[in-house]
């Protein structure tokens, strides 16, 4: 995909800078930088930011920037959109993604590209509006009905936030799926020093063109190509189960057997090229306990590890990039030779137990809620407890 | 020997027919209407887009209609319809839907559409009942008849949806039955080649899970029922409610210019663009 002059125009007072700003708004300029042509969200604590800056910066970028009356017209026009051609996102937090999910679920049957960010914050239902949370992460994997696959990566710092809203929109593009930025209201809300890149160093990826209408929804592809409105292709998109056509099928199981288990391997059996995690281990190699976290929990957990390791303990440390698809392989590798593996999140351990299923030592919770961030002490504390 | 073709024949998914609305339903005839708009007004569908949602109506387009289509989740077709309109507003997009979606789950959707006067066509076939699902009450029910969850009676009365749409904003609103299949496809015309948001309320018959209920069991019979309540909107100016209680008011109910929410928005990113060139060029 190749930026416009329009969006070059905009994007040129911006690129080699560095700017001093919030998550929400690294978040907002990371989708610029990706080439975003069409937002549609609706205000919400703590991701109105999003919204803010992009109403305000879109337009100048030769882009369309709309407030629905709801989360679902928001999915259901960026899913809308993404059909034209347009690169799309919306932005919310708990509430609005909750109501976000069937028309994720659609935009997932459909193979229709697009991203969601989701800036958590406290819950269930209203919860602490203003407080951050992490308890979105099983949500953003199960949230909607049916068996799927979803890629979801969780930015722990403002310079992240840039990045991977960068990065979502490419996978979004190559994989034909929506795309969820799990934020926190904790990242989202910090500020921090944000280097803008030059717009000639980002490779933008490109959708793949399907040759005939009949293959926009099968073939031979994991990921198969599109077919965008108006070239005349009578393209026809459906939620229901379909051929390779788009044509209805809803009762043959073969039809679904097929459809689904291709919608849902497009990402497993890519999984690996997926999956980024950051890895900190000790310099001594002989840990036997380990600290998996993501997100903003990951930095007073990173902090923990290193305050631990000063005191000439040895603590292995991860970094999920990725939520979703687990990273499986790169878990089971890590935690090899761990005995413990402690998995500070701020909630009341979501992600720890997926961890639990691929390590064979023992898998400590280190959960926080309440809207507050964990402190670097309560994680340390939590490790030395376990720490020989 | 072959059949002979539907001259419009190639305006339908052919491959699939023949189509599988019940017998007596009104979807064909509102179909047939629409294919004929399309025609009269040398509309290639090529440059059009029809969206639907959920329910019998929603599969006049999705399969049966031959364009670019998006048959979307239950109640949401015009929220995915703006999308689509704004990202492309030099192709004709239409909505095709019942009551139940349009007026009923999306009923949030269709007002601010209407508010916003987005230039899509909502063709909504109200059919009075959730008739897929077999014959539950809809916000369009009159009151007093016996649904499958309104098993005693309907004490809730019904939205008159057309009257709401006009409130909103909208710049075209019609409304016509079945029966008035001519003027109903001169409306189809008329609202797809206006700028707005247009809107046009078909009242259509369901013999098999709304007549059931009402002693209507044949379409003909509906067709009278449509013929004998409607009135013109130009004959009711001097009728009082309780006069029209039982009428189904016809015809053209609003048709006025209003600004268009995609051009709105395209002017002001176009004033936008300019605007940063502008100063980057006083900048040096």
């Amino acid at each position: 995909m190749a930026l416009d002059d329009n969006k070059r125009q905009y994007l040129s007072r911006l690129e080699g800078k560095t700017y001093f700003i919030l998550g929400d708004e690294a978040c907002a300029y990371g989708a610029l930088f990706a080439g975003l042509d069409f937002f549609a969200g609706y205000p919400i604590t703590p991701a109105s930011e999003i919204a803010e800056l992009i109403a305000s910066e879109l337009p100048k970028a030769g882009g369309i920037s709309i407030q629905m009356e709801d989360e679902l017209a928001s999915m259901a026009a960026i899913v809308g959109a993404s059909w034209t051609g347009a690169r799309t996102m919306t932005a919310t937090s708990g509430p609005g993604f909750s109501l976000m999910q069937e028309n994720i679920g659609y935009a997932i049957m459909t193979e229709s590209p697009c991203v969601v960010v989701d800036v958590q914050r406290s819950g269930p239902s209203t919860g602490q509006a203003t407080k951050p949370a992490q308890g979105d992460v099983l949500q953003a994997r199960w949230g909607t009905h049916g068996d799927h696959n979803i890629i979801a990566l969780a930015p722990n710092s403002v310079q992240e936030c840039f990045d991977l809203v960068l990065e979502c929109f490419d996978l979004a593009d190559i994989y034909r799926t929506p795309v969820i930025l799990l934020m926190d209201g904790e990242v989202g809300h910090i500020r921090e020093s944000v280097v803008m890149p030059q717009v000639s160093s980002i490779e933008h990826a490109s959708r793949k063109i399907a040759a005939r209408s009949a293959e926009v929804f099968g073939g031979e592809e994991l990921v198969p190509g599109m077919i965008h409105y108006g070239q005349g292709q009578n393209v026809h998109v459906t939620g229901s189960t379909h051929l390779a056509n788009g044509m209805r099928d809803v009762t043959t199981p073969h039809v679904h057997d097929v459809l689904i288990k291709r919608i849902y391997d497009k990402i497993d059996k890519n999984r690996e090229k997926i999956v980024r995690v950051e890895t900190d281990l000790d310099d001594k190699k002989k840990a036997r306990v380990g600290v998996i976290s993501y997100g903003a929990s990951a930095r007073p957990a990173r902090g923990a590890v290193r305050a631990a390791r000063a005191k000439g303990k040895s603590v292995d440390f991860l970094r999920l990039v990725t939520i979703w698809p687990f990273a499986r392989t790169q878990v089971a590798d890590f935690a090899k030779d761990l005995d413990i593996i402690l998995v500070p999140e701020m909630n009341l351990g979501q992600l720890s137990r997926e961890v639990e299923r691929f390590v064979s030592g023992e898998v400590v919770s280190v959960p926080r809620i309440g809207g507050i961030p964990h402190t670097v002490d309560e994680i340390y504390d939590a490790v030395m407890e376990v720490v020989r | 020997m072959s059949e002979p073709r539907h001259r419009l024949m190639g305006y339908v998914r052919e491959e699939i027919m023949p189509h599988r609305f019940c017998s007596g339903c009104g979807c064909g005839t509102v179909l047939n209407a629409f294919t004929n708009a399309v025609e009269g007004i040398d509309l290639d569908p090529g440059r059009m887009v029809c969206v639907s949602g959920i329910g019998c109506s929603s599969w006049i387009p999705s399969p049966y209609f031959k364009s670019d289509t998006l048959h979307t989740t239950h109640g949401r077709p015009i929220a995915f319809a703006t999308g689509v309109k704004m990202m492309r507003p030099d192709l004709t997009v239409v909505v095709i839907a019942g009551d139940g979606d349009v007026a009923g789950i999306g009923g949030n959707h269709l007002i601010h559409a209407a508010r916003r006067n987005i230039d899509l066509s909502v063709f909504m076939v109200n059919n009075m009942i959730y008739g897929m699902t077999g014959g539950q009450v809809a916000p369009t029910t009159p009151a007093g008849v016996k649904t499958t969850t309104t098993p005693h009676r309907n004490v809730e009365p019904p939205f008159r949806v057309a009257d709401l749409v006009v409130a909103a904003g909208a710049g075209y609103v019609a409304r016509w039955t079945t029966y008035h299949a001519f003027p109903l496809m001169e409306s189809m015309q008329n609202a797809m080649t206006r700028k707005g948001f247009s809107f046009i309320e078909i009242i259509s018959q369901c013999p098999e899970n709304y007549g059931r209920r009402i002693g209507l069991r044949r379409a003909i019979d509906f067709l009278k029922m449509f013929k004998e309540k409607a009135i013109r909107i130009e004959k009711t100016r001097d009728m009082s409610e309780e006069e029209l209680k039982d009428r189904i008011i016809i015809g053209r109910l609003c048709d006025r210019d209003r600004p268009e929410f995609a051009d709105e928005m395209h002017k002001l990113t176009a004033e936008q663009v300019a605007g940063l060139k502008a100063s980057k060029e006083a900048a040096g």
